[in-house]
């Protein structure tokens, strides 16, 4: 079987949605070479819900081995944390780090592609930049993975990619090896100002909701054609007499089936229907949030999370009954009409009703530096809301739940035995203004260590460039 | 946290029944960790009398007949936190041009890069913006409410004045006025140099010019910008250190006293504006570099700035209006990057009343001083603490805001 063959095969089986879809762009992270590691004696929050004070937290072979207290080092090299505090790596699910890198110079301005609504085809990944230097600053603020989303100037911007947050000369090398891709969409003022300025639709809420409407039943068209495709070419090589020497001989029906034209928008959006690719929406408002899930029920996907939603606290019995996340922010408000009915309760809101899943998001090349801190202004405001927040249940808000929303809570966000041993060991308790990560482990191996910086600044673009040095 | 809730709900339910007109009252806050922001340091378990506005006292045991008390129960009392520069009052949604009214420019388009002295951001202040409650019941009693210029395109884009936060109608504090010039304004630097200079050209004519010598400033802008030329205040925004040592040679040369906005690479002149005594309003949270003007950008700059002895104080330059209240945190960072806990309180208080011409008055608690002071649940600095109650003048400000009513509409069980 020829290449081209076996491609057009994966492709057909994945449009049915019998099996993965084949990346081009394939993952070449490889996790650091790492020592089995005790850190001893901290205050765990394993990101599960719980607390565990004068824990331990045992790593071996790059993954969670143990957590528990009196853990046996069993040689394992010891690490004291004492006083320290320790968490699952941080994890955020909506960044623009190098699609959007520093500096904000023209050249890379590669997160939009505002020539169109409907750019479902695009990739977030073949605009990552790994030399941004925001991607060092965010695992000095413990982020281990983060989903560099395209941005929201179109109402279907493209696919995501969720990331490690680890030093390479390519995409590949950070890309999270078997992490779906997101899709991302965007409701209300962005794209209707973007395309409306241009003097083309969409213009209004109403052109944004036809113009998904109408990308999803061409992508529900694109996937017939390709199910068409598979049923004619499963009946062609049923035929009694296989073999193409025999097939030419006999006569009109025995030629094989023409396959569709491939359409990498629809591909994409099939993805999201299949559930294969996560969907993530920028929606700011309540009512626009309701539209989307009434959309997203019209064409058979899910939801994966909210963006932004500063009004998802208006509907949060309903996010929570149909297991929609919001990734939110803690303050960020007014800049535009959409967010003007922001409040400091909205995650804690969002987090409260049973199966709630609330997600502190940065869309910040400085937030997501402090995602704790975010966490914990909203934790602080929900408690004094009435609400009971301990830190080990605010501390999902920036690992589990934000695991679950980019599918791949099955490797990381907890402190579980089997997961990745993505680590942060903070100098305090990290819902404080004053906490330090002090030292990052992805995989089990120190990616970040406060104590010894690295002699030289990690991304190539600083490097010769006046810099800070030591105070 | 349920005691301290109940105890919580029960001050603010004493001062609620306050009368508004409490102005003539005396006040007395009881049991504080008083930060007065003075070389008295902190002082624990301390009083602090309110009279007719002004802080008459801070001590210990003190008493008032007749004075509304408060048993503030150890908690920590600091002065009225200054916003930064902001927008505040001048701007409600800031992608609605219907609301934005910090533009000068906003009337003539083609003119963007023009020096416009004259334009008064302050004649627009609306003190009864939904924005300004947001932001003063987290502690924000005063702010610099300054023309667009400060991320715009404008080389110089007018005047701005500290406004107070009270809803009062006169807020303007008139030994505030500042001048805003613009470094960053994203045109070509020489050409920036280029504007100022004629632009003082003529306001400061020679004898020998002619009409058509006058080509860039309107006859007000002529008068306006000679003022601050002869002692005025001017803001600079900019990060370069190159550019900010050719802010500092400009207003040498023309006797105007500089203040630097931003400030990203101020680190790099700190003992250049330490001795010329220019003060750096910064956001200690740039640590990248978002333009080649702000390589080297690091959270250490502070620190720095403060260890060299250069006066600071802080703004929110990602969205310093509607989120001005993010100053305190932004503070916190600095402290935790190695600046001292009561600069970082001084840079939030005292020093932007120094560098705005309110030292004296504002920004401590000393007798003397107005009585603008809030009241916190924790450390002032720390992201989890709240203000739990704020005077402004010895007055009990309102703690609810649009968010807080939009809260209690929609706390879970509530509908």
């Amino acid at each position: 079987m020829t290449l081209a063959r076996s491609l057009l095969l994966a492709l057909a089986a994945w449009v049915v949605g019998a099996q993965a879809a084949p990346d081009p762009f394939k993952s070449t992270y490889q996790p650091a070479a790492s020592a089995p590691t005790l850190i001893r004696n901290a205050t765990v929050l394993d990101g599960t819900g719980r607390r565990l004070d004068g824990a331990d937290v045992l790593m071996r072979d790059g993954k969670i081995a143990a957590v528990g207290t009196g853990l046996a080092a069993d040689g394992a090299a010891v690490v004291d944390a004492q006083g320290r505090w320790v968490t699952p790596g941080l994890i955020d699910v909506h960044s623009h780090l190098g699609v959007y890198a520093s500096p904000g110079v023209n050249a890379h301005q590669d997160g939009n592609e505002a020539t169109d609504p409907v750019t479902a085809g695009v990739w977030a990944e073949h605009g990552v930049w790994p030399q941004d230097p925001g991607f060092y600053t965010a695992i000095a603020g413990g982020v281990t993975t983060l989903q560099v989303l395209p941005g929201s100037a179109n109402l279907i911007g493209g696919r995501g990619v969720t990331l490690r947050n680890v030093a390479g000369t390519t995409m590949q090398e950070m890309k999270f090896p078997g992490a779906p891709h997101g899709l991302k969409m965007a409701c209300g003022e962005n794209p209707k100002r973007v395309y409306g300025d241009k003097g083309r639709s969409p213009s209004t809420r109403m052109g944004n909701v036809a113009g998904y409407r109408q990308a999803f039943a061409d992508a529900q068209d694109y996937r017939g054609q390709w199910q068409k495709y598979e049923r004619e070419l499963a009946d062609y090589e049923a035929q009694p007499q296989g073999g193409t020497a025999r097939r030419k001989k006999s006569a009109g029906d025995a030629k094989p089936p023409t396959p569709p034209k491939r359409d990498l928008r629809l591909e994409t959006l099939v993805g999201a229907m299949n559930g294969e690719i996560q969907v993530h929406i920028h929606c700011y408002r309540a009512d626009e949030m309701a539209v989307m899930l009434d959309l997203a029920e019209e064409f058979g996907f899910k939801v994966a999370a909210f963006h932004h939603g500063v009004e998802a606290y208006k509907i949060a019995d309903r996010l929570a009954q149909e297991g929609v996340c919001g990734a939110l922010w803690a303050d960020w408000w007014g800049f535009k009409m959409e967010a003007y009915d922001a409040i400091w309760e909205n995650i804690a809101f969002v987090d409260a009703p049973a199966k709630g899943c609330a997600i502190v998001h940065s869309d910040s090349a400085e937030g997501i530096q402090r995602l704790n801190q975010e966490a914990a202004k909203a934790m602080a405001r929900g408690q004094r809301a009435g609400l009971a927040i301990p830190p080990e249940r605010a501390i999902r808000w920036i690992t589990s739940n934000a695991a679950r929303s980019l599918g791949v809570a099955g490797e990381v966000g907890t402190l579980e035995p089997g997961k990745r041993a993505d680590v942060v060991i903070w100098n305090r308790d990290p819902f404080s203004v004053y906490a330090l990560a002090e030292r990052v482990y992805v995989d089990g191996a120190v990616r970040y260590d406060r104590a010894a910086p690295p002699a030289q600044p990690e991304s190539d673009f600083l490097l010769g460039q006046p810099a800070g040095g030591a105070l | 946290m349920r005691p301290a809730h109940v105890l919580t709900r029960a001050l603010l339910c004493t001062l609620a029944a306050l009368p508004f007109a409490a102005s003539a009252q005396d006040l007395l806050i009881r049991n504080a960790t008083v930060h007065t922001v003075t070389e008295r340091g902190t002082l624990e378990r301390a009083d602090v009398l309110v009279r007719n506005g002004r802080v008459a006292a801070v001590g210990t045991g003190l008493a008032a007949a007749g004075a509304t008390v408060v048993d503030a129960n150890g908690r920590a009392l600091t002065p009225g936190l200054f916003g930064g520069i902001t927008a505040l009052g001048v701007v409600e949604v800031s992608l609605e041009k219907s609301t934005v009214d910090n533009d000068p420019h906003a009337a003539e388009r083609d003119k963007a890069a023009e020096p416009r002295p004259e334009f008064d951001v302050t004649l627009s202040f609306n003190p009864d913006s939904a924005v300004i409650g947001v932001n003063r019941v987290e502690g924000i009693s005063y702010a610099m409410v300054a023309p667009g210029g400060v991320s715009g395109d404008t080389v110089i884009a007018g005047q701005g004045a500290v406004a107070r936060l009270d809803g009062r109608a006169d807020a303007m504090v008139a030994p505030s006025r500042t001048l805003f010039a613009n470094l960053n304004a994203g045109v070509s630097r020489a050409s920036q140099f280029m504007l100022l200079e004629q632009a003082t050209r003529e306001a400061k004519p020679t004898p020998q010019m002619r009409d058509a010598d006058f080509r860039l400033l309107t006859p007000t802008g002529r008068e306006v910008l000679a003022r601050y030329l002869s002692g005025g205040r001017i803001a600079f925004s900019v990060d370069r250190a190159t550019d900010i040592r050719q802010a500092l040679a400009f207003a040498q040369k023309q006797g105007a006293r500089p203040v630097i906005v931003g400030g990203a690479q101020a680190w790099q002149v700190a003992g250049q504006l330490a001795q010329a005594k220019v003060p750096v309003i910064l956001d200690p949270l740039v640590d990248l570099p978002d333009s080649f003007d702000q390589i080297g950008a690091t959270l250490d700059n502070a620190a720095r700035l403060h260890k060299a002895g250069v006066r600071i104080a802080f703004t929110n330059l990602n969205d310093g209006t509607h989120n001005a209240r993010k100053v305190r945190q932004a503070a916190g960072v600095a402290v935790a990057h190695g600046l001292p806990f009561d600069a970082a309180l001084a840079a939030l208080t005292a020093n932007p009343a120094e560098i705005f011409g309110l030292g004296g008055e504002y920004g401590r608690i000393a007798p003397g001083y107005v009585a603008d002071l809030v009241l916190w649940s924790g450390d002032p600095l720390e992201v989890t603490s709240i203000a739990e109650q704020m005077w402004i003048d010895g007055r009990a400000q309102s703690m609810r805001s649009r968010q807080t009513e939009l809260r209690d509409r929609y706390r879970p069980g509530a509908r």
